[in-house]
């Protein structure tokens, strides 16, 4: 167990150090930075290279890259264009993007994957179709249309809801994006658990344990549900990722300050700093999320030992 | 499917019941006509640190004119340059100007304004060092190729053109006539600033201390400014409520809703797609005026197709061309006005805003349109693209209906096409490495409200947005001349012949006046626009 983490953690240094030169390359790609700084008017000359030389953009862009890696390792992501520390920038967003992420999360296990069981279990039964009719709707619709649709509804028409969340975005406030953010992915688990669980369904373990006479609730979560979750559980674990680099809609809609804004004001400003750093911390999630969800299995089965 | 859609049910109530115990707690209890009342408004990141010499966006520049007066300001209704803190500025030759600073002004942290607080303040924001990106400002001024010269380090720290006299007196001596370099000092830039930006700048930006009529009271940047009135605000131009809380908005879509939904007071911007609505959203609670912001087509004058003897009558054949009226109308809900001049109705008759000037050449003209681009030797090519950045504000729409209404006209479906480039700093960049090989989209919105404004940093040879590089020795000497004039009516009256040359040329093809918008709840009154389309917070009322 040990030296399989190990391994894994060695097997991340290539992937981040690709993944961050390969954003580092592509915003570069962009043109000059400066050049868009100045608003509809040239910068004059020598406040552009005063510029470029603060934020290292004179050096050819290995020198930049090399520069930059050295510096993340002792925790300096340099400084964004209006003179704040990236690092200050991300502790204001990090945390609200993972509260919206653990809502999201939330949502797809409960619902999704409670969704999934009794679709599972009444397979062919309208209760199956209508839902799968509805997840069918739901994956279908693009994320935009449902929060921008729910936000009319919810907080203007009825009033319910303050349509934006504040700035200080506590847990209450997240809830209906959260749904919009998790919507699809929670689709997606509700099938993937009802696959999962109308297959094992029939196997050999299931049908001992029902014989052995064991109550239903303990045949379907010891035996039935913790089998089938292997698939749910390595999709859920993607979709960390995906759900706080991907939040760029939702976080716009309801006007989140999180990670999704920032990368998203970054790219806008043709920021390298911010959007590199941002990338950087997603792709570490993205890697240990990966590493929680494999080592997760040897928990859900016990036959999957890691030597 | 029941339970499926008894679950969502549940999660909704959930939602509903939490979120109203939130909004409940925030209640904001201002009874009628309470002066003590704050209202929100949108907002959006300021994209530069904040300081008076280095903002040069229109959010950043909200903040700057709630918390600074300067020397003069703008009057937000006629845009004309009235003294604020100046109590005179001298001149005889409109080079050597003595400027007395009014007694009885003081930052709100009780310090008093003197006239080494401008003359500090304009010697920071000229030096290279600091990068300003407003540092062209203090150009004029004696001195600024040694503070903040082309290359190299900058061999002074202070602008030999500055020389404070006494404690309210302060001369400035520029390197060329500058008849209206007055009615320049309400820009923000030249704002005057207290010992503690010097003396902990980082404090400071964090929380700007200046000498307007709010104060700073607590700033989370990227996210709430909260600004309240300052009680001994000296001015006569005093708050009329008791703050403001500006919020940033990542879209103006949000904003707009959350507007609609009574969470906020005024938003700024009201966003193209809610056009059609507004009118049945807010009735008469919405204000649409010009703003001093025009849009243009330039030309790469440094391409030699687009450079030929008689390549005029193609550029005014393109403008006549182009059906303004019918694009302002479906496209922009008449938000934009088609423009007849180069300059901005904002600036009025007297400040040099002609109307019509631009003559047949701006009207809608299709068959004329064909036969003046036929003479003057057809397009370079026989077609050509328009070049816009599709990231920011709607212009993939507009310049697709331009290109439409041009296609229409010279009966080409392949004349003109859009050239979208990704982002704003690459479209800039493109520009400033004159890679355009057609027209491209360009946007002008002034510094201060007057015709040089408009014209010399656009047109005059090698001026510092004359992205086209168009160069013509007759306008340059007219605006020369006008800068010259100590007489400010002979002054507009010579900038307004070189608008002529302008126009005789073509050098750029004026499209639209843009105005501003905005949109507020019933809790306010005496909402306006001042002419550069930010609100006058000041005077806003609040019930």
């Amino acid at each position: 167990m040990g030296r399989y983490v190990v391994r894994r953690l060695l097997q991340m240094i290539p992937v981040f150090v690709g993944a961050t030169l390969l954003i580092f390359l592509m915003v570069n790609v962009m043109g000059d930075p400066i050049a868009g700084l100045c608003g509809e008017r040239r910068c004059d000359p020598a406040t552009a290279a005063q510029l470029k030389k603060e934020f290292g953009l004179d050096k050819p862009v290995w020198q930049q890259y090399l520069t930059y890696m050295g510096n993340v390792f002792t925790g300096d992501f340099g400084t964004a264009f209006n003179g704040q520390e990236v690092t200050e920038l991300m502790a204001t967003a990090f945390p609200v993007t993972i509260r919206l992420t653990v809502v999201a999360i939330l949502f797809e296990i409960v619902i999704g994957i409670a969704l999934g069981v009794v679709t599972g279990l009444r397979r062919g039964r309208p209760v199956d179709t209508g839902v799968l009719l509805l997840t069918l709707v739901v994956i279908s619709v693009p994320t935009f249309v449902t929060g921008l649709l729910l936000q009319l509804l919810l907080g203007v028409k009825w009033g319910w809801i303050r349509p934006s969340v504040s700035s200080a975005a506590p847990l209450d406030e997240l809830i209906l994006p959260g749904l919009v953010l998790a919507s699809v992915s929670l689709a997606y688990v509700t099938r993937l658990t009802r696959t999962s669980i109308a297959e094992n369904r029939r196997s050999d373990y299931v049908r001992t344990a029902v014989a052995k006479g064991l109550p239903r609730h303990r045949v379907i979560t010891r035996h039935l549900l913790r089998n089938s979750l292997i698939p749910v559980v390595t999709f859920i674990g993607a979709d960390i990722g995906f759900l706080m680099g991907g939040a760029i809609v939702t976080e716009r809609i309801f006007n989140i300050h999180g990670v999704g804004y920032q990368i998203y004001q970054g790219i806008l400003r043709q920021n390298t700093q911010t959007v590199v750093g941002f990338v950087t911390v997603l792709v570490l999630v993205f890697l240990v999320a990966n590493l929680v969800v494999d080592l997760l299995y040897a928990v859900l089965d016990p036959r999957i030992r890691y030597a | 499917m029941r339970g499926a859609t008894h679950a969502r049910w549940a999660v909704c109530a959930v939602a509903a019941a939490l979120a109203a115990t939130a909004c409940g707690g925030g209640g904001d209890g201002g009874g009628s006509g309470d002066a003590g009342a704050v209202l929100s408004a949108s907002w959006g990141d300021p994209q530069n640190p904040l300081e008076p010499s280095n903002t040069n966006e229109v959010q950043g520049g909200k903040v700057l004119d709630m918390i600074f007066r300067g020397l003069k300001r703008y009057d937000p209704e006629t845009g004309e340059a009235q003294d604020m803190l100046a109590e005179k500025i001298e001149t005889s030759d409109s080079q050597n100007f003595t400027i007395t600073v009014k007694d009885g002004w003081t930052f709100s942290n009780g310090e008093k304004i003197t006239a080494k607080s401008f003359v500090d303040a304009w010697n920071y924001g000229a030096g290279l060092r600091n990068n300003q990106r407003n540092a062209y400002f203090f150009g004029y001024i004696e001195g600024y190729d040694k503070v903040h010269p082309e290359e190299g380090e900058q061999s002074a720290d202070t602008l030999s053109g500055l020389k404070v006299v006494d404690g309210r007196t302060f001369t400035v001596k520029l390197t060329q006539k500058f008849s209206t370099f007055p009615d320049t000092l309400g820009y923000a830039a030249f704002a005057p600033l207290p010992r503690a930006f010097f003396e902990d700048h980082a404090a400071w930006v964090a929380k700007p201390v200046g000498n307007g009529p709010y104060l700073v009271d607590s700033y989370a940047k990227g996210s709430q400014m909260s600004l309240r009135r300052w009680d001994d605000y000296p001015g006569d131009d005093k708050a009329q409520n008791g703050g403001v809380d500006l919020r940033v908005y990542t879209d103006n879509n949000t904003a707009y809703t959350d507007l609609i939904a009574g969470n906020l007071d005024l938003v700024d911007d009201v966003p193209a797609a809610q056009l059609k609505n507004v009118r049945n959203d807010l009735g008469d609670r919405y204000l649409n005026t010009p703003a001093g912001i025009i849009q243009t087509l330039a030309f790469p004058f440094y391409d030699e197709a687009w450079n030929t003897s008689g390549s005029e009558k193609v550029r005014k054949g393109l403008s006549m061309a182009i059906d303004r009226d019918q694009i302002t109308k479906t496209i922009f809900a008449r938000t934009r006005t088609p423009a007849t001049d180069w300059t901005s109705p904002v600036l009025g008759k007297d400040g040099g805003h002609q109307a019509g000037l631009c003559g047949d050449a701006c009207e809608y003209h299709p068959d004329e349109a064909k036969k003046l681009i036929q003479e003057g030797g057809g397009l370079p090519g026989g077609r050509f693209t328009l070049t816009y950045n599709a990231d920011t504000g709607s212009h993939k729409d507009w310049i697709d209906a331009v290109c439409n209404s041009i296609n229409n006209a010279l009966d080409d479906e392949r004349a003109c096409t859009g050239n979208p480039v990704g982002t704003f700093a690459d479209f800039r960049n493109q520009i400033t490495q004159q890679k355009m090989s057609g027209p491209f989209r360009a946007g002008w919105q002034m510094d201060y409200p007057l015709i040089q404004n408009f014209l010399q940093p656009l047109y005059y040879t090698d001026a510092s947005s004359n992205d086209g590089k168009w160069s013509d020795k007759q306008f340059d000497d007219l605006v020369d001349r006008a800068n010259r004039e100590t007489d400010n009516a002979k002054a507009v009256g010579l900038f307004q012949q070189a608008e002529g040359v302008v126009r005789d040329n073509m050098a750029a093809i004026p499209l639209w006046y843009q105005n501003g918008s905005a949109g507020w709840s019933d809790r306010l009154s005496d909402v306006k626009l001042n002419p550069f389309s930010v609100p006058v917070y000041d005077q806003i009322k609040v019930s």
